[in-house]
């Protein structure tokens, strides 16, 4: 187990030399720095329109729909990190000369997969935590909202960039990283675009737009886990507060059941094996 | 190992080799490009899967951790992180090796190799030749029971060569076995022990040195110009002195002339089968 951490700590400190963390952290700032913009704006308009007699709450409107759109925003720029310090990994390491000193000491292609997972899954995971937390906390300062939940929308924020590099990984052992990383990209993109279609599908009462929104987030659970963190956000809100959190753009999300999570944890193993196998009949 | 064969596809790189490195010995792997030499170091470094056949390391199968262990390896084409310093990177390969040695090994690696100065110095801002001076230092970390080196030397100016050529002999002197892998075959007739020669996937020649090359002659420097006996052997020669005498010439010296390796070389190339790999070079005179 030593090996895991040499390699992963090997890895995070290549990221730090090579200033991945700083472009990481200016970028991060500008879209909080954007993202605090936009709430305390928004929750100025909202102070605007009068609390009607229906019982909508529009601050609980308007944080909801604001975070669901800093969980967006979180979890694409923790799938761009995911992605790129994963894509060329193995295959790419391998064409440059760069993975065979390493391999050739005693330390199996196993140990070498799963540091690189470790290094990849705990930046990324933490990345997300944290800016889904200050986003967060953006929203209460801007509104004075809070989410239902706070704990279960950064879990599953994490746990969907961790499936991400771990897709990502397992792609980088049987593709070169230009491909691997436009496979990984459109695969992020149509789990997305599932997503809304099940949002739209809720919206409309269409249960084919569910189905096929449902089997898609299964498929790829990362679509699951955020669709599931969105939900949790409004888990307690009822009435017309949350009808009209789910007519809005990141309303509509449904809670997966408790089969997620133990689904998730076979979805990396599965990926994990799979990259293993190709890992070990390949020739370098 | 033991009728090592691989292929690649419809590609056969190596047809069923046997080769043996002994304990301090010095193994020198000779070959045109294509012949299938790096697939065979490749093989005993766990790096590439045997179609058939097996290769042991220290009585571990190659690839396993035991083996591994006991190895140290430069790669022909190999490249190491140009953001990592030279120290760091020995490091790393500490860690992997579960070595012991620490600084102090690290320190004497790096002198070894002439690189003492350059601890501190980033990969990415060295030449090519300190590269491979750095990538021998790496591959001695651990104190391997057997050093892979595949062109070990590609990237020397003369005096790295010497100095490599120096390390070896160190090396055999405590222990160390090594499979040199080198298109130099003046360097391989140098300091190697046993040599094989591989071709079209096959050994086609394998012996000491002297045993590949043959006598080729006859010279005899006489009073009136060098003469040259050229299907004369050693046991011809106190006849040839005698006749040279007796037919009133003076003799100043005798020597015995071989054909050298890069001869053999060449002779058992030209007559070995084409690979299905990249064709062996032989130039067209010698075929």
């Amino acid at each position: 187990m030593t090996a895991v951490w040499v390699i992963a700590g090997f890895a995070l400190r290549e990221s730090l030399r090579r200033r991945v963390f700083i472009v990481v952290a200016v970028i991060t700032v500008a879209f909080l720095g954007l993202y605090g913009l936009g709430a305390w704006q928004a929750f100025q308009e909202v102070d605007d329109f009068a609390f009607d007699d229906r019982g909508i709450e529009p601050e609980a409107v308007a944080g909801a729909t604001l975070l669901g759109l800093g969980m967006f925003g979180t979890l694409f720029l923790g799938t761009i990190l995911a992605v790129f310090l994963t894509l060329g990994a193995i295959r790419g390491d391998a064409e440059r000369g760069l993975l065979q000193p390493v391999l050739v000491r005693p330390v199996s292609r196993r140990t070498l997969l799963l540091g690189r997972f470790v290094a990849a899954a705990s930046v990324c995971a933490g990345y997300v935590i944290v800016v889904y937390l200050v986003a967060m906390v953006l929203t209460n300062l801007a509104g004075g909202w809070w989410p239902d939940r706070i704990v279960a929308p950064a879990l599953g924020l994490a746990a969907a960039v961790t499936i991400i590099a771990a897709c990502a990984l397992a792609g980088s052992v049987f593709l070169a990283s230009t491909a691997n990383g436009i496979a990984i990209f459109m695969i992020f993109g149509a789990g997305l675009v599932a997503g809304l279609l099940g949002q739209i599908g809720e919206a409309l009462g269409s249960d084919t737009l569910n189905t096929v929104s449902d089997v898609t987030s299964w498929a790829l659970p990362f679509e699951a886990l955020y669709q599931d963190g969105l939900a949790a956000l409004t888990a307690d809100t009822v009435g017309f507060t949350k009808l009209a959190v789910d007519l809005g753009p990141f309303g509509g999300a449904q809670a997966a059941g408790p089969l997620l999570w133990p689904w998730a944890l076979g979805y990396l193993l599965l990926v994990g094996l799979l990259a293993l196998r190709g890992f070990t009949r390949r020739d370098l | 190992m033991t009728g090592l064969k691989k292929t690649y596809g419809a590609v056969t790189a190596l047809r069923g080799v046997d080769l043996e490195v002994g304990e301090g010995e010095l193994f020198g792997l000779l070959g045109p490009n294509g012949a299938g030499k790096s697939t065979l170091v490749k093989a005993a470094c766990g790096l590439v899967r045997p179609t058939e056949g097996s290769v042991m390391v220290v009585g571990a199968p190659a690839g396993s951790a035991q083996a591994n262990g006991a190895l140290g390896y430069l790669a022909e084409l190999f490249r190491f992180p140009d953001w990592c310093r030279a120290d760091e990177l020995l490091e790393l390969h500490q860690k992997l090796s579960r070595s012991a040695g620490g600084a102090e090994e690290r320190a004497e690696l790096l002198a070894l190799v002439g690189l003492t100065d350059a601890a501190g110095r980033r990969i990415g801002t060295m030449s090519k030749g300190m590269q491979q001076r750095l990538g021998l230092a790496q591959a001695l970390v651990g104190d391997p029971k057997l050093l892979l080196l595949d062109e070990p030397t590609s990237a020397l100016d003369p005096a790295g060569r010497r100095l490599v050529r120096a390390l070896l002999e160190r090396l055999r002197d405590r222990g160390v076995a090594v499979l040199l892998n080198s298109h130099l075959l003046s360097e391989v007739e140098l300091v190697c022990d046993r040599v094989a020669i591989i071709a079209g996937g096959e050994v086609v020649a394998a012996g000491r040195p002297d045993e590949l090359s043959r006598p080729g002659g006859v010279e005899v420097e006489t009073g009136g110009g060098v003469r040259v006996y050229e299907v004369a052997l050693r046991e011809d020669v106190p006849r040839i002195v005698a006749d040279l005498v007796e037919a009133g010439e003076s003799v100043y010296g005798v020597r015995l002339l071989r054909s050298s390796l890069e001869d053999a070389y060449l002779e058992a190339v030209a007559n070995a089968p084409t690979g299905d790999g990249a064709a062996a070079y032989v130039p067209a005179e010698v075929r």
